[in-house]
Order: structure tokens, then C-alpha cells, then sequence
């Protein structure tokens, strides 16, 4: 009798967990907006999808209550990734974001079926009806950096460990030497080509074989620490990228350029739940706080933090950008004039090194 | 080029050959026995995250490498369960190894750190590099080799012990029998299951231990995807070495240094296309392929154990 009673309770109760487990989640469904996120990593990278999981936190944080998000990490550009952002569709998602170069043409495919769902590509330059595209102007933050760089290199030999031979590399390492070159006309910038975005292991050699060379300062354009950790085990400096690689590495990391998606992510949701939502085409800046510049670590004196700061409120007040010349190419030619700025097409498309930097660009 | 030059590319390329030659001597003895095992990237991903995640909690590298060991035996006898007792497809067992591996390493990546965060970023004790008394007076040479971590060390007497297990003692001669002709060596009383069993095993252990070499000596750290397709190299070493531990050796360095030279030529501001030098070692792995396929003279000197990756079923007639 006991025994009867036992498993009668038992039944109950694993029916009362299964109904709760069942009932919880979809109430949710008919009030929230399902928000999807398709990364190409891992939150866990510390860099580029660590920082757009920073962003959908924040979106969850400020709009909690009327959406709820989905993520899809090592997520590979091609063919898997247009399955990926079709399943979310499928599992209701209303606004899509999907955050690497190569889910462009995928996006578009999965656009044109389902014409009510919103998507949101990163970094690329295809455009719907339903579907917009948006990217920071990381190259001011990376001027900053510069400034501080070559503010504090003794022995003028910047290393810089590069990703791939794009015009987003290329932009980035530009602008990040014209910041150097500014404050110490004799330091150079010497490029080294990992053609990866992640591989901890290459990475390091990469740097490692900067800092025998004589470099004192590192700065990369990856998503792992492995240079940053290289450079502070030689007893030198390093600046970091995508996220504030200090809480990572420590105090030898002396600024980062950063992304800060969350502010994006929520104005963009809150457009789609107001009905205000059109297709755009967003490059933000320094002022709209969709690129940032890192704390500074304690190792920076205070007059170069100031120059610095002074520096970037002349970016945030948009009187100046970063490719407004006089700018010289690697031979010494002029490309940009004085008192002429570089048009965002030409930033897009840029494939020439600045006077400054030792290295060249692979022929794709 | 100048002496620190020198000496700065052969250290790397050292401490780089490293996990690389430990994942291809591993893979040798598994393949000698017969068995093909595909799982070395995944086992060795394995080896790096446990390794780091006890090194980091017991506060100990040795209890890392010990666990490594465990890890790297446990993952072997799976494979020799599935592929010797079960005759499941090896190639498949192995993939499904690192697909498994791989993905695991990866979710313990985000979960083993503190308050089950990720354990990108901790610091755990580590293989530190040690000069060799008297060794690393050697010029050039004595700067390169002689100043690494204690599992490059181990490695010098791993080499050659293993060489002369394998050509000059009666269990290396039986290992090789075994791999080469099953039947034979069951009708001469060499139990074929049994040292399977024992060689996957023992191979799968240095493949753990090529993992925590970069997690515990290396890289010092965890990171996600860690190996990135080393375990592929290896396995593309074996071939290369022809199944020799010796030849590894050379593989290894081959592999390990290509980068750190291209990277510093980089540096330095010379203008050789760095895909070129990238290259250089697959091609010579396939240069070695195309010899020891079309060379069967060759092959069967010192070729692939000629029952590699086939199961051997006692009852039944070849």
C-alpha cells in the first residue's frame, strides 16, 4: 500500500515538473519578440563574438520585458550559415542579426523569403527591403591607440600581427600608424600577415617573431589574446583589440580599441517594436559610441591621456576624421591632399599602406 | 643572418614541433598495430583543457600532465573498445573522436573556470623553461636546445628509446608484426587483440600529452579551439615520417619552424609571399605520398603497416 502511494506521489510530481517545464516558456512566446543572434565563435573568444554577446546582454538588460533573444555560436560562413539563420526564422525570430562578413549573400537569400522578418548583417554592404547592414568606424578608436603607441615605444619598432590582406585590415593598421606617426615621426609599424582570424597558436608565433625582431610594443588584428600574453612574457607593451584585453591580460595591455554594439542592438529592436524601422546602411563612430577606446592602463602617463582625450573630442565633434590629409603613401606620393578628407567609399575599398608601415599587402 | 637570429628560430621551432611531435609519435604506435585512429585532434584538445583545468585547481602542472594521461588512456580504450572488440569502421570511430573531443574540450572551455565561467584567462601553473646545467654552454646549439621546458626534455629520450623499441627489441618486432599481418601473428601466439589494445592506448596517451603541451608549456593558457588542426598535421606526419619515430623528428621541426621563419622574415620587412613558404610542407607530405604510393618496393621496406585500419576477426579467412 505504502509502496502504491509512493509511486502514485511520484508520478504527480514528475507530471507537475513536466507541465511547469512545458507552461513557463510558451507564455513566453505570444508576448515576446524573438531576437536571434548568429555568431561565428564562441561568446568565449574574449574578442568579436565576446562583444556581441556583450551587446545582446545589454539588449536583454534594457528591453528584457518585451524581447527575448536566441544565440547560434560557431556558426562557418557559407552554405551552414544560411541553414542557421533559416532555423531561427523558422523557431519564430523576428529580427535577426548576423555578425560576420560572410553571412552577407546567406542573409540576403533568407531575406527574400521571408519579406516580415527583419535582418541585420555585420560589416557587409547588401541591402533590402527587410534587411540593412551595420559596422563601427573601429579605425578612430585604433588611431587613439596609435597615439599612445607612439607616445610610448622606446624603440620606435611597433609590431602589428594582421588578419587577412582586406580593406578592414589594411584601414585599421592605416589608421593606427597615422596615430603613431603624428606623435613620433621615426617610429615604424612593421606588419605581419597570420591569415587568420582565430588560431591562438599562430598567433603567438606571429608576435613572437615581432618581439625577436625588436619590436616593444604589439598590437593585432585577431580575436585571441595569444599576442597581448606573447608581449607582456617578453617584458613588453601591447594594445589590444575588439574587447578590453586588460581583464584578460593585465596592466602591459595599455589600451584597446573596442566595439560596443549594446547601445546599437537596443535603438535598433526598439525602431523594429515602434514601427519606425527602415533599411539602412549604418557606419557608427566614436560619437555614437558604437567604437570605443579602452581605459587606459596605469601605465600611461597623464599628459599622453590627455592629448589623447584631446584628440578624440575633435573625432566625436566630426570637424576631423582620421583620412583627412595631408596622407602619403608607402613610396612618399601624396594620396589624400591637405584639407581634403577621404570619402567612405574609398575607406571601404582602401588596399595601400601609409608612409610608416614596413610590410606589404598580399595580392589577394 | 646572425647567431640570435638563428638561435631565436630554432627555439620556436622547437617549442613549436613539440605538441606536434608527441601527437605524431602517438599516432605511429597506434598505426603500427594496425589501427587507424582519427581522433588526434580531438584527443588532444582534450588533453589540453583537462590538463589546464586540474593544473589550475590543484594548483600542480605535474597532477595537469597526470591527468592528461588519464584522459588520453580513457579516450585510447574507447577507440580500441569500438575498433578492436567491436570492429566498428576506425575511420569512423575517429572522426566521431575528434567531433566528440573537440566539441567537449570546447564546452568545458566556457564552463570549468570559476563559478562555472569560462577558463579563458586564468593562469595555472606551468612547464616553465629551464636552462639544462652544463648542456646550454654549447653554442648556438646549447641556447636552442637547451634552454625549453621539461617535456621538450623528456622528448630527446623519448625519441631514440622508441626507435630502439620498435626496430631492435621482440616486442617492437611482435608490434610490427602484428600491424604488418595479423594472421601471422596470431598463428605465431602474439595475442593481436590484446596489444591493439595496448598500442591505441599507448598512442592516445602521447597524443593527451601533445595537448598539454600547449595548454601547460606553449601557450600557458587555455584557449578556445586551441589545437587548430594540428591533429590533422600529425596524422599527415605520420605518413611523412614513413611510420618512423626518428623521421617524426624531422617532420615536427619542419612543420613547427615554417611558421616562426615566415613570420620573422615578415618582421624583419622581406618581401617573400609567406603562402609560399606556407606551403611548403604539405607539399613535401604530398611529395612523400605520391613516392610511397607508386614505390611498392619502398612501401613494403618501410612503408604503411600493410593491415592498417582493416579489423582482424580471428574465424575468418582473409
Amino acid at each position: 500500500m505504502l509502496k502504491r502511494k509512493v509511486m502514485l506521489i511520484s508520478v504527480l510530481l514528475i507530471f507537475a515538473v513536466v507541465l511547469s517545464a512545458c507552461g513557463s516558456p510558451a507564455a513566453t512566446v505570444s508576448e515576446k519578440t524573438k531576437v536571434a543572434f548568429i555568431y561565428i565563435g564562441q561568446p568565449g573568444d574574449l574578442g568579436w563574438t565576446f562583444e556581441h554577446d556583450r551587446g545582446r546582454l545589454m539588449l536583454e538588460a534594457e528591453l528584457g520585458d518585451l524581447v527575448e533573444t536566441i544565440t547560434v555560436p560557431d556558426v562557418s560562413e557559407g552554405p551552414d550559415a544560411e541553414k542557421a539563420i533559416r532555423d531561427v526564422v523558422e523557431a519564430g525570430a523576428k529580427i535577426v542579426f548576423t555578425t560576420s562578413f560572410g553571412y552577407m549573400d546567406p542573409t540576403l537569400a533568407v531575406a527574400e523569403q521571408y519579406p516580415d522578418v527583419i535582418f541585420e548583417h555585420c560589416s557587409g554592404y547588401k541591402t533590402a527591403d527587410n534587411m540593412s547592414t551595420y559596422f563601427g568606424r573601429i579605425y578612430q578608436p585604433r588611431y587613439l591607440s596609435g597615439l599612445v603607441a607612439g607616445s610610448m615605444t622606446e624603440a620606435n619598432f611597433i609590431g602589428y600581427v594582421a588578419a587577412f590582406p582586406i580593406p578592414e585590415v589594411v584601414r585599421g593598421i592605416n589608421a593606427f600608424t597615422l596615430g603613431v606617426k603624428e606623435v613620433n615621426p621615426d617610429a615604424k609599424v612593421h606588419v605581419v600577415w597570420s591569415n587568420t582570424w582565430y588560431d591562438p597558436v599562430k598567433e603567438r608565433e606571429a608576435a613572437i617573431a615581432l618581439l625577436d625582431e625588436g619590436a616593444d610594443i604589439i598590437t593585432q588584428h585577431q580575436d585571441t589574446t595569444e599576442p597581448q600574453k606573447a608581449a607582456m612574457e617578453y617584458e613588453k607593451l601591447s594594445v589590444g583589440y575588439d574587447s578590453d584585453m586588460a581583464q584578460f591580460v593585465g596592466d602591459t595591455v595599455l589600451t584597446s580599441p573596442v566595439w560596443n554594439w549594446g547601445k546599437y542592438y537596443v535603438a535598433t529592436v526598439q525602431s523594429v517594436l515602434d514601427g519606425t524601422w527602415e533599411p539602412h546602411q549604418y557606419w557608427g563612430g566614436l560619437a555614437d559610441e558604437v567604437v570605443k577606446l579602452a581605459d587606459f592602463s596605469p601605465l600611461v602617463p597623464e599628459d599622453i591621456k590627455l592629448m589623447v582625450e584631446a584628440k578624440k573630442a575633435e573625432l566625436v565633434s566630426g570637424d576631423w576624421d582620421v583620412f583627412c590629409g595631408p596622407i602619403a603613401d608607402q613610396d612618399g606620393t601624396v594620396v589624400v591632399a591637405d584639407g581634403e578628407c577621404m570619402e567612405d567609399g574609398d575607406m571601404l575599398g582602401m588596399a595601400w599602406f601609409v608612409d610608416g608601415v614596413v610590410g606589404t599587402i598580399p595580392a589577394e | 643572418m646572425d647567431n640570435a637570429f638563428i638561435i631565436s628560430i630554432l627555439i620556436i621551432t622547437i617549442r613549436a614541433g613539440t605538441s606536434l611531435l608527441y601527437a605524431t609519435l602517438g599516432e605511429i604506435f597506434t598505426e603500427r598495430a594496425g589501427i587507424l585512429n582519427l581522433g588526434v585532434e580531438g584527443i588532444m584538445i582534450m588533453g589540453a583543457a583537462t590538463s589546464f583545468a586540474a593544473a589550475y585547481y590543484t594548483d600542480d602542472a605535474w597532477l595537469g600532465l597526470a591527468t592528461a594521461v588519464v584522459i588520453g588512456s580513457i579516450l585510447g580504450l574507447v577507440h580500441a573498445f569500438l575498433t578492436v572488440t567491436l570492429r566498428a569502421d576506425q575511420v569512423v570511430s575517429g572522426l566521431a573522436m575528434t567531433i566528440f573531443g573537440t566539441g567537449l574540450a570546447s564546452f568545458m572551455g566556457q564552463r570549468l573556470g570559476p563559478g562555472r565561467t569560462t577558463m579563458i584567462g586564468l593562469q595555472s601553473p606551468s612547464f616553465e623553461r629551464f636552462p639544462f646545467p652544463v648542456l646550454n654552454k654549447i653554442p648556438i646549439f646549447g641556447p636552442a636546445f637547451f634552454e625549453q621546458d621539461i617535456l621538450v626534455y623528456f622528448l630527446y629520450l623519448l625519441v631514440p628509446l622508441l626507435w630502439f623499441f620498435l626496430y631492435k627489441t621482440r616486442p617492437g618486432l611482435k608490434l610490427r608484426a602484428v600491424g604488418e599481418n595479423p594472421r601471422a601473428s596470431d598463428s605465431m601466439g602474439i595475442n593481436v587483440a590484446r596489444s591493439r589494445y595496448l598500442y591505441t592506448i599507448f598512442g592516445a596517451i602521447l597524443i593527451s600529452i601533445a595537448g598539454a603541451h600547449l595548454s601547460l608549456g606553449y601557450l600557458q593558457g587555455w584557449a578556445e579551439n586551441i589545437t587548430g588542426g594540428r591533429g590533422w598535421i600529425a596524422i599527415a606526419l605520420v605518413i611523412f615520417a614513413t611510420w618512423n619515430p626518428v623521421r617524426a623528428v624531422l617532420g615536427a621541426l619542419l612543420f613547427g619552424g615554417i611558421n616562426a621563419l615566415q613570420f620573422r622574415m615578415q618582421a624583419a620587412g622581406t618581401t617573400i609571399p609567406a603562402s609560399f613558404l606556407n606551403m611548403m610542407p604539405y607539399i613535401f607530405t604530398i611529395v612523400v605520398l605520391v613516392i610511397i604510393t607508386w614505390w611498392e618496393a619502398f612501401l613494403k621496406r618501410i612503408g604503411a603497416p600493410a593491415a592498417l585500419g582493416l579489423p582482424y576477426v580471428r574465424e575468418e579467412k582473409d
